[in-house]
C-alpha cells in the first residue's frame, strides 16, 4: 500500500529543503563567478577563484593547520572520550549521577569564554606554543560531543555480552576491543564526524588561540573578508566542504572495512 | 570425572550492602544444582561470584583442586549461559560458537569443525552463517548453549536461561539442557526463580533468601520435608499452625493450639515432635469437616473456590486465616462453623518460629 502524501506536506518539505540547501547553492554559485566581487547568481563561469586559493600562501597554510588540528583534536577527544563513555555506562550504578553531567558541562560554557580562558591559562599562563594551545582548546571543545554520542550507543549496549566474552577466556581489554568496540562502531563514527566538523568550523575558540604565524582557515577567511570582497572566500568554503566530506567518507570506509575484514 | 565446586563461607558486597552472607555450598562432580529463590535473594550474585564478575569479600571458591577465589574471570574456564543469551551481535552463529575456541588458540580449521559439530548437536547446523538478530528466541538459546559447551568447561552455569522463552519451549529446552549436561557429565549450577523448573531438572536444589541458603537438598526432600517455615511456604505449605504439646502417650501426642483447641498427632507418621512446634500443611493436607466432633481446628468458612476436583476454602481460625480442602459432594456456605482435620501424611513438623 502506498500512502498518498498531501500536497501541503510536500510543499512544506520542499520549503525545508530550500531553506537547508539555499546557502550551499549560493556559496557554490558565487564561487564559480567570473567577477571580482561576490555575487549571486554567478556572472560568467570560471574556476579562477579556486586557482587563486593556491596562489595565496595564507589560505594554503591555514587549511593544512585546520585539518591537522581537527584530525588530532578529534583523535585525542576519542582517546579520552571512548574510555570515559565506557566507564560512565559500564559502572552507571556505582558512579554518582553528576559525573556524566560533568562531561557535558563544557558545552554549556560559551565557546568564546572557553577561548578566552584558554588564552589566559594555557597560552599566556603556561606559555605553550600556539599550535599546542589550539590543539588543547579544540580537544576540549569536541570532547563533550564524543562522550555524549558514544554514551548514547553504549546506553543500549548489553554489558553481559562483554562478560560472555570474558567467560569464554578473553582478557577484559581484549573483550573490549573484540566485542564492545565493534558494537558501538556507529557511535564512534558519528562522534568522529561531529567532532571533526565542530573543530574545523570553529571560530570562537580559535580566535583567541591563533597567533603569529599560525592560524586556522575560518580565522583566515574572517581576516580576508574584512579587507576584500572577492569570490575567493566562497571557493575556499566550497573546498572546505569537499575536503570535509572526503574525510567523512574515508572514516566511514576505513572504520567500516576494518570491521568487516576483522 | 567432572570436578566438584565448593564455596565456603563466601560473602559478597555491592558497595556497603551485603548481598551474600557467609554462604557455603558444595556441588559434586557431574551434579546439576539449582539456586532457587525470589529476585533479590542473591542467587544471581552467587553465580557472578563463582564466575569472577564480582569479587568474594570473604571465603574461598574451589573447583576440583583449583582455588578460583583470586583467579580473574577470563581464566576460570566456566561456561555461562546468560539470561538474555548475550550473543555477539556482530558475529555469525559460527563465529559466536567458535569464539571460545579462538581464545584458546585453536587453529581455524579445527575451530570450524568443532563449531559445526556442536551446532549439529543443538540442531542449528543450517544456521551457521546467520547473525543472532535473524534467529528466534529458542534458536538463540541453543547458540548460547553451544557456545558455552564447545569449550568443554569443567563447570557450566545457567542464569535464568529459560525465562525469556514461551511455556512450551521452556519445557523442551530444560529437558534438552538436562540431557546435554548428563551426557557430558558436566558439573552445573542453574539459577532460577521457577520452582517447577528447578525441581524438574536438578539433582539438588538450594533454596535462597536474603543472601543465605535456607535448605540444600534433593527436590523430593524439599517438597516433603522443608526444614524451616520459609522453605515450607516456598514449596506450598501455606498453612502454618503454632502448637504446643500438652500430653504424650507413646507415639500419640496431644497438642493444643491458640484458643485451647486440641489436635491429636502421631509421631510414627510425622516424626519426632518437640514441645513447641509448627504444623505445616498444604491446602490438600487440611480436610474440612462439618461433623460435630471435638477434635481438629475450629474454623469459620469464608470464601469457597472451585478447583475441578475439590473445593478450596479460605477459613478463619484462632491460628489466623488458613486454606483447607473440602469434597465436591458437600459444598459449604460462608459463615459455617467447621473443624479442620490434618491429613498427617501430607503435613510436616517445623521448629517454632521463636525457637529458631
Amino acid at each position: 500500500m502506498i500512502r498518498r502524501l498531501s500536497p501541503p506536506l510536500i510543499g512544506f518539505a520542499v520549503l525545508v529543503y530550500i531553506f537547508l540547501m539555499g546557502p550551499l547553492i549560493i556559496v557554490i554559485g558565487a564561487s564559480l563567478s567570473d567577477t571580482t566581487f561576490l555575487t549571486f547568481p554567478p556572472q560568467g563561469l570560471s574556476l579562477r577563484w579556486f586557482d587563486r586559493i593556491f596562489e595565496m600562501a595564507a589560505f594554503r597554510r591555514t587549511m593544512v593547520t585546520s585539518f591537522q588540528v581537527a584530525m588530532l583534536a578529534t583523535c585525542f577527544a576519542l582517546l579520552v572520550g571512548i574510555p570515559a563513555a565506557y566507564a560512565l555506562n559500564r559502572y552507571r550504578i556505582q558512579l554518582p549521577g553528576w559525573l556524566s553531567t560533568l562531561f557535558v558541562l563544557p558545552v554549556l560554557v560559551p565557546e568564546i569564554v572557553l577561548g578566552f580562558s584558554l588564552l589566559r591559562s594555557v597560552q599566556v599562563g603556561a606559555g605553550l606554543p600556539v599550535f599546542s594551545a589550539l590543539l588543547i582548546g579544540h580537544t576540549l571543545l569536541v570532547l563533550p560531543y564524543c562522550v555524549r554520542v558514544i554514551s548514547a550507543s553504549l546506553s543500549s549496549f548489553d554489558f553481559s555480552i562483554e562478560e560472555a566474552a570474558i567467560s569464554l577466556g578473553a582478557p577484559p581489554w581484549q573483550a573490549f576491543f573484540v566485542v564492545v568496540l565493534p558494537n558501538i562502531r556507529s557511535g564512534v563514527i558519528a562522534a568522529f564526524i561531529l567532532a571533526f566538523i565542530t573543530s574545523i568550523n570553529d571560530v570562537s575558540v580559535a580566535l583567541f588561540l591563533t597567533g603569529p604565524g599560525i592560524s586556522t582557515l575560518p580565522i583566515q577567511i574572517l581576516a580576508h573578508v574584512e579587507q576584500f570582497f572577492d569570490p575567493v572566500v566562497a571557493s575556499v568554503s566550497v573546498l572546505l566542504m569537499v575536503l570535509t566530506v572526503a574525510v567523512m567518507a574515508i572514516v566511514e570506509r576505513t572504520l567500516g572495512l576494518t570491521f568487516l575484514t576483522r | 570425572m567432572a570436578p566438584a565446586l565448593s564455596l565456603s563461607h563466601v560473602s559478597a558486597h555491592y558497595g556497603a550492602t551485603r548481598i551474600l552472607d557467609d554462604l557455603s555450598l558444595r556441588v559434586d562432580g557431574g551434579e546439576l544444582v539449582s539456586l532457587l529463590g525470589a529476585s533479590g535473594c542473591g542467587k544471581t550474585t552467587t553465580l557472578r561470584v563463582i564466575a569472577g564478575f564480582l569479587p568474594a569479600t570473604t571465603g574461598t571458591i574451589t573447583l576440583g583442586g583449583t582455588d578460583l577465589t583470586r583467579l580473574p574471570a577470563h581464566r576460570r574456564n566456566i561456561g555461562i549461559v546468560f539470561q538474555n543469551y548475550a550473543l555477539f551481535p556482530h558475529l555469525t552463529v559460527r563465529d559466536n560458537v567458535a569464539f571460545g575456541l579462538k581464545q584458546r588458540g585453536m587453529a581455524a580449521a579445527t575451530r570450524a569443525r568443532e563449531a559445526a559439530e556442536i551446532l549439529k548437536i543443538v540442531g542449528l547446523a543450517d544456521f551457521s552463517d546467520r547473525f543472532p538478530a535473524a534467529l528466534s528466541g529458542g534458536q538463540r538459546q541453543r547458540v548460547a548453549l553451544a557456545r558455552a559447551l564447545v569449550v568443554r568447561p569443567p563447570l557450566l552455569m545457567f542464569d535464568e536461561p529459560l525465562s525469556n522463552l514461551d511455556a512450551k519451549l521452556r519445557i523442551d529446552m530444560r529437558v534438552e539442557i538436562r540431557q546435554l549436561q548428563q551426557s557430558n557429565g558436566t558439573t552445573a549450577v542453574f539459577v532460577t526463580h521457577d520452582q517447577e523448573e528447578a525441581f524438574s531438572i536438578s539433582d539438588r536444589v538450594a533454596i535462597m533468601d536474603s543472601g543465605r541458603i535456607h535448605q540444600f537438598d534433593t527436590p523430593e526432600t524439599l517438597y516433603q520435608r522443608p526444614a524451616d517455615s520459609f522453605v515450607a511456604r516456598f514449596v506450598g505449605f501455606v498453612n502454618l499452625v503454632s502448637l504446643q504439646v500438652s500430653q504424650r502417650n507413646g507415639a500419640i501426642v496431644t497438642t493444643q493450639g491458640p484458643g485451647g483447641y486440641r489436635l491429636l498427632l502421631d509421631q510414627d507418621r510425622l516424626g519426632p515432635i518437640p514441645d513447641r512446634f509448627m504444623l505445616a500443611a498444604r491446602p490438600d493436607g487440611l480436610r474440612i469437616s462439618d461433623a460435630d466432633i471435638d477434635e481438629g481446628i475450629p474454623a469459620t468458612v469464608g470464601i469457597r473456590t472451585y478447583l475441578g476436583r475439590t473445593y478450596h476454602y479460605q477459613v478463619e481460625t484462632a491460628s489466623g486465616p488458613l486454606t483447607a480442602t473440602g469434597s465436591l459432594s458437600d459444598p459449604l456456605g460462608a459463615g459455617r462453623h467447621v473443624r479442620l482435620i490434618p491429613d498427617l501424611d501430607q503435613c510436616c513438623i517445623l521448629p517454632d518460629k521463636e525457637s529458631t
